[in-house]
């Protein structure tokens, strides 16, 4: 090549677009980081457990095309967890899953500075174009337990420790009530909310305070076992696990768990943003995708108790029973919901009224 | 209300007041001394850890109690020398315990959350049994010792010259040091039995109310028990009554709400603030009475700097 104007404006082309070769060979190659922001701690053998499993099921799917996730417990629903969000954006985290309900605004404020930064709220309602959210049908297995507890429970009376009267927990005390009233016309749901996700005293106390006023069956949508400890102490018919199996604290009243598996949703978003197919939308999935699972049901549950729960169950996974289908009256009689009509993800996601049987919070 | 509904009610507030009234009493003795500790919450933290682990690795809950009371003298001491042997201010250091107590309870109860534990049994079982005593013999030795050290405490700073003494380091700490009496030494007993108390208050969470680990599982009991010292005005049966009017608010809340009657009509943010609305009416009371003064110690939280 002689040494020409021509060559040598070429050969300085060539030069200046190595780097830039470099950099989207590097680009891909790179992990990709990932950022966790939960509400409580991981150890809490619940909610903040089961995300936290399922960062680390992520980890071990994808291998080296992620990085170590990075997990940011004890952030509360204020403006701290902006803060948090914006150093995870900052230190390259191209994908943050934000998981507690009052994260919302925040998520949408900070996501507007990154827009190359994909985020996703679990059980939010507030999208855009990095903002995914992500929720599990976890009513799917409140139905199923509410018809164990439409069998089993002798007062005909549960109650329902709830934390804050959000539609996620509305809809499951709804699925739970509507679920027993089908095996049990009579059966009455009393939901106590007691304005913590994490106070394992208050939960015990509330259990107790449940008990001694004839309540015999206990759901609870807060983060650990006390009620259920409780439930085994005093001997009633049971209770429930959220979020993981509780059975180690409460052998015999644990009825059966409700198990959050957020692992092969966290693996699909990550992939995603890889391939750089990742969308904003509203994924939410349930027990036929394996996202929410029902654990091992207790000794207390009989085999004909529990086939009626393996039908419930399984009419979901398949279709063909939807615990939201009409008629459904609202807790003062009235219809709110004609037969043969189910309620669309958009009313389920702004419930805001109890179905007949329940005792409405003040 | 039937009897054994009221019986039922009267047991669980009795539950729910006693880590308050534990750790409010220490905070008593330790503010009458002149100091102020704002770190009850953290090391009642770090006494429930200890309980925790202790029951769990032995199974015996009165050495757990004893290790958790020996856990709070550790953490206090630490308040102890920056306070009072290095005269750091108290408010900063009280705060900075609790975030420390916070964080090692977490950090000691790695793996500990999924593990189950049992509660300290009643005193004595056979009458814990019976449906209508139970509401006085019914409860483990905890509610007990909070009871008792009630009346202790009382008659030890009333009656007694070691409380004497401990009263005037409190009121007047250069006069106690001019005649003789070692204002630092005092302190330091003072803060050494808040955190033994605080620790005994911890250990409640895992054998009296809950009998599992969970981070931060005092969920902010420690500050009441702090406000409440403020509201007896420094007086151990007024903080009695505190406690279990404080329990007693906690707990109907519950109750009303789960029973499903006409009390569970009264919105929770009401029942809520109920504790704070009752503080508040105490102190306008205590103020307008003739001989009105706080009771507070008058050296409370200034650090003792005598000039040789």
């Amino acid at each position: 090549m002689t040494i020409t104007r021509r060559n040598i404006l070429k050969v300085g082309a060539a030069a200046a677009a190595l780097p830039l070769l470099g950099t989207k060979a590097f680009a891909q190659t790179e992990p990709l980081k990932v950022g966790f922001m939960l509400i409580g701690t991981v150890n809490d053998n619940g909610w903040n457990f089961g995300h936290a499993t399922g960062a680390k099921y992520m980890k071990d799917q994808l291998g080296d095309a992620v990085a170590e996730p990075t997990v940011v417990e004890n952030v509360p629903e204020g403006p701290d967890c902006e803060r948090v969000l914006r150093e995870l954006a900052q230190s390259g985290h191209k994908l943050i899953f934000a998981a507690s309900f009052g994260y919302g605004d925040y998520v949408i404020k900070v996501a507007q500075q990154f827009p190359d930064v994909k985020f996703e709220h679990a059980t939010g309602y507030q999208r855009s174009d990095n903002v995914a959210t992500y929720n599990a049908r976890f009513h799917e297995g409140r139905a199923v337990c509410g018809t164990i507890a439409g069998h089993l429970s002798k007062t005909g009376k549960a109650g329902y420790i709830g934390s804050f009267p959000i539609p996620e927990v509305v809809m499951g005390i709804n699925a739970f009530t509507l679920a027993a009233r089908k095996v049990n016309p009579d059966f009455t749901m009393t939901p106590v909310y007691i304005s913590t996700w994490n106070d394992p005293a208050k939960e015990a106390d509330t259990a107790r305070a449940m008990i001694d006023q004839g309540i015999d069956v206990i759901a609870q949508h807060t983060d650990g076992p006390a009620a259920l400890q409780v439930a085994e102490e005093r001997g009633i018919v049971g209770g429930f696990g959220q979020g993981a199996d509780m059975s180690a604290f409460a052998p015999n009243a644990q009825l059966t768990s409700i198990i959050d598996n957020w692992g092969p949703h966290y693996v699909e978003a990550a992939q995603a943003v890889i391939d750089g197919s990742w969308t904003s939308g509203d994924r939410w999935p349930g027990l036929k995708e394996g996202e929410v699972q029902i654990g091992p049901y207790g000794p207390k549950v009989t085999d004909e108790v529990k086939a009626a729960a393996e039908a419930i169950k399984q009419g979901q996974i398949d279709g063909t029973f939807n615990i939201f289908t009409g008629p459904i009256n609202d807790h003062t009689g009235a219809e709110r919901v004609p037969a043969g009509v189910t309620l669309t993800d958009a009313e389920l996601l702004s419930m805001d009224w109890y179905v007949e049987g329940v005792n409405p919070p003040a | 209300m039937s009897t054994d509904l009221i019986i039922a009610v009267i047991i669980t507030v009795v539950g729910a007041s006693t880590p308050i009234l534990i750790a409010a009493l220490g905070e008593l003795v330790v503010e009458r001394a002149g100091v102020l500790n704002l770190g009850v919450e953290g090391m009642m933290l770090v006494g429930a850890i200890t309980a925790f682990v202790i029951v769990f690795v032995t199974g015996n809950h009165y050495l757990a109690i004893l290790m958790a009371a020996a856990a709070g003298v550790a953490t206090s001491l630490i308040f102890g020398f920056l306070t009072l042997s290095l005269s750091a201010n108290q408010t900063a250091t009280g705060l900075a315990l609790t975030i420390f107590g916070t964080g090692l309870s977490a950090l000691a109860g790695q793996g500990y959350s999924a593990k189950p534990v049992t509660l300290l049994g009643p005193l004595f079982p056979g009458l814990a049994a019976d449906p209508f005593w139970r509401v006085l013999f019914g409860y483990s030795a905890l509610v007990y010792f909070a009871l008792f050290m009630v009346v202790a405490i009382w008659y030890f700073l009333k009656r007694t010259r070691a409380g004497l003494i401990l009263r005037a380091v409190g009121e007047n700490d250069l006069s106690a040091h001019s005649i003789g009496y070692s204002v630092i030494g005092v302190r330091y007993m003072a803060v050494m039995f808040g955190g033994a108390m605080a620790g005994i208050a911890g250990a409640c969470f895992p054998l009296l109310l809950t009998p599992q680990w969970a981070e931060r599982m005092t969920a902010g009991r420690g500050w009441i028990a702090v406000a409440l010292v403020v509201f007896a005005s420094w007086r151990p049966f007024r903080l009695l009554a505190g406690a279990y009017l404080f329990g007693l608010v906690m707990t109907m809340e519950l109750y009303a709400k789960a029973g499903g009657g006409p009390l569970s009509a009264i919105p929770s943010e009401l029942w809520a603030a109920l504790p704070y609305l009752a503080t508040v009416v105490v102190l306008v009371l205590i103020s307008i009475r003739r001989d009105a003064s706080t009771n507070a110690p008058a050296c409370l939280g200034k650090p003792f700097l005598p000039s040789n």
